[in-house]
């Protein structure tokens, strides 16, 4: 097409500066390509080792809404004072039904706990802590802490009655070791003598030094609540399903079922503030790549003006000389959006070999990198869009030149 | 785009009149009435500032007359569109500048095909073969890869008046084509515009200064402030 042919001798006219700003645009796509792949890989790694870290939909034995009390309900009465509500009973009723009828639909495996508050005491040091009465088998389909562990294993907890795994942080301010016994002490002052068989390192300081794990029976008798649990831990085989799931656990049981989005849900409003401020950072760059376009089309225009007076002379449209320098700030974006999706990938690919330390001692770490065409596609339709604008503006001025102002001024 | 009538002027004006806007109106032509027939070989003439080149633009539908209008065929042009207007330029006009404007990073024959790609009327093939055969018929034929900046001024001028020809329009309208060229390249382009008129039955409309060229033409009209000081045909149009 003529208007191409036209179009190109324009850039090759032009060649030096035409480079610079198909630069630009590359520089501009390729750095929001690698940012875009880090923002979201840091994103995925982070809400992973959430995921592996907290239960994809927890059961717990509150409600939402504070249970009716009896005088409301046999009176009707706007507001009731001064009496005193029947204390509700902790703990989730009737623990084994509620998991055989959970079993039967949930896309997933679940576990049964009872956790309360508990004091650690070891050669005259005393450590708060949530001590979790688990059923092991069931705990380690639900958790990841058998790859925490540092010491013995998790499943010990079902060959020793009074077992205990507690975090390697824990062990080390009471200065305990695996085999030692520690006096376990209720909030309600009941003692229980417990056997370390494991010590797990999570990365969590809260958890290293804050979570003991003892078999549910004994938990039970320590705090007091036979055959009583307040926890049912269910993890998916999809975590999208999570929310879907907590819902209908709800309806179901009766009691709160918080799903992990919800769990985290400011962290996921985080995320999405991050993201948009990445994606206007993004947008800014390849704006002022735009600039540059526009710059350099600018002065094609500029130089060219006899050749737009004499074309309209010829008989070429308005529309014609659009096409020409539409056409000059596409080929620029395109070339760069090209350029910069292979500038964007190397840079992924290589970011995504560096290697580092959080602290000395601490395994050694990648950046987390994250490819998707998305990125690609969303780079590189905001720099067309950025390139088409800005070739389209010169364009316009140039339709509207009168060529006889040119030809006058030329002669 | 527009049917021939045989008894209308190829070219007509009625009360041609462009007054340039501002704080103080300036008059560039005024209330010009002409008629020109096809075959015509016509000189513009007339002292600086008298409005040679604004008429030449009003004729050649590259400016709108503030008042009258122009008809082409007997169709009349001021009420057309602006893609219209480049639609008849295309078809219908040929322009030769003072200056060739040819685009310098084509080569010659690129140049002359530039109008017929556009009009797309003729084959890829076809469209290479008449600017070949143009070019030739102008003493061009061995210059045909050259670019602008490897001819002659003349040749340069040949080149703009081949393309001119490209679309074959039944009006020239040049605008000093000789103005910037020795004595010797004048002779051959005024010889070709000439040759053309004589063999391709196509009107020219040149402005000029040059005497010399102007009394050697069919017709010759003359303006002094924008308005037809004469209108005359001369005894011996086109002398060999």
């Amino acid at each position: 097409m003529l208007q191409f042919k036209i179009a190109a001798t324009h850039i090759r006219s032009r060649l030096r500066q035409t480079i610079v700003s198909t630069l630009g645009v590359a520089l501009g796509v390729g750095f929001s390509i690698a940012m875009a792949a880090l923002m979201e890989g840091s994103q995925r790694d982070f809400v992973d080792t959430l995921i592996n870290a907290i239960p994809h939909v927890e059961i717990q034995d509150e409600k939402r809404v504070a249970t009716v009390q009896p005088a409301s309900r046999v009176y009707d009465a706007t507001a009731i004072h001064g009496l005193r509500p029947l204390e509700d009973l902790r703990g989730i009723r009737n623990p084994t039904e509620a998991l055989v009828s959970l079993r039967e639909w949930v896309p997933g495996n679940m576990a049964q706990s009872l956790s309360g508050q508990a004091v650690l005491r070891y050669s005259g040091q005393d450590l708060g802590v949530t001590i979790v009465g688990v059923v092991p088998d069931r705990q380690l389909q639900v958790s990841q802490i058998a790859e925490d562990m540092r010491q013995g294993r998790f499943l010990d907890l079902a060959s020793t009655a009074n077992g205990l795994v507690i975090g390697d942080t824990a062990a080390n301010r009471l200065g305990a070791a695996l085999g030692d016994m520690i006096t376990l002490t209720s909030a309600a002052g009941l003692s229980k003598r417990f056997k370390v068989v494991g010590l797990f390192h999570t990365g969590v300081t809260a958890s290293d030094e804050g979570l003991a794990y003892a078999p549910l029976k004994a938990t039970q008798i320590l705090l007091e609540k036979p055959n009583i649990i307040n926890r049912i831990t269910i993890r998916l085989a999809t975590i999208d399903d999570a929310n879907d799931v907590a819902a209908r656990a709800e309806r179901q049981l009766g009691y709160k079922a918080v799903s992990w989005i919800e769990a985290n849900e400011g962290l996921m409003e985080a995320f999405t503030i991050r993201n948009i401020i990445m994606y206007t950072v993004v947008g800014a760059i390849l704006l002022v790549a735009g600039f540059g376009i526009f710059n350099i089309i600018s002065t094609i225009v500029h130089e060219k003006a006899r050749d737009i007076a004499i074309l309209k002379s010829l008989g070429f449209r308005e529309t014609d000389m659009q096409m020409i320098f539409a056409i000059e700030g596409l080929v620029i974006g395109l070339f760069g959006a090209v350029a910069g999706s292979a500038l964007g990938y190397a840079l992924s690919r290589y970011m995504a070999t560096i290697e580092f330390e959080y602290s000395v001692g601490a395994e050694v770490t990648q950046m987390p990198i994250f490819i998707s065409p998305i990125h690609y596609l969303i780079a590189a339709a905001l720099a067309l869009l950025s390139s088409g604008i800005a070739g389209y503006l010169p364009a316009r001025r140039a339709a509207q030149l009168n060529p006889v102002d040119i030809i006058r001024g030329a002669t | 785009m527009l049917g021939s009538s045989p008894d209308a002027p190829l070219l007509e004006t009625r009360n041609l009149t462009r007054i340039l806007p501002g704080v103080v109106p300036v008059t560039l032509v005024e209330d010009v009435n002409l008629q020109i027939g096809r075959s015509e070989f016509v000189a513009i003439t007339g002292p600086s500032g008298s409005g040679k080149s604004s008429l030449l633009y009003l004729l050649g539908l590259l400016d709108r007359p503030t008042r009258g209008e122009v008809l082409i065929n007997g169709h009349p042009t001021h009420a057309r569109s602006r893609v219209e207007l480049a639609d008849l330029r295309l078809e219908q006009i040929g322009f030769v500048f003072q200056f060739h404007f040819l685009l310098p990073e084509f080569t010659a024959l690129e140049n002359v095909m530039v109008p017929m790609q556009k009009l797309a009327r003729l084959s890829k093939r076809d469209q290479k073969q008449r600017a070949t055969d143009l070019l030739a018929n102008f003493g061009l034929g061995d210059l045909l890869n050259r670019r602008p900046a490897q001819l002659s001024g003349g040749q340069r001028q040949r080149v703009a008046v081949a393309r001119a020809l490209a679309n074959a329009p039944p009006l020239i309208l040049a605008d000093e084509p000789t103005g910037s060229l020795d004595s010797h390249a004048t002779e051959q382009v005024f010889q070709t515009l000439k040759d053309i008129v004589s063999t391709k039955d196509t009107t020219i409309i040149s402005v000029t200064h040059d005497m010399d060229i102007a009394t050697r033409m069919h017709r010759r009209i003359h303006l002094v402030d924008g308005r037809i000081d004469y209108d005359r045909s001369q005894t011996d149009p086109v002398p060999a």
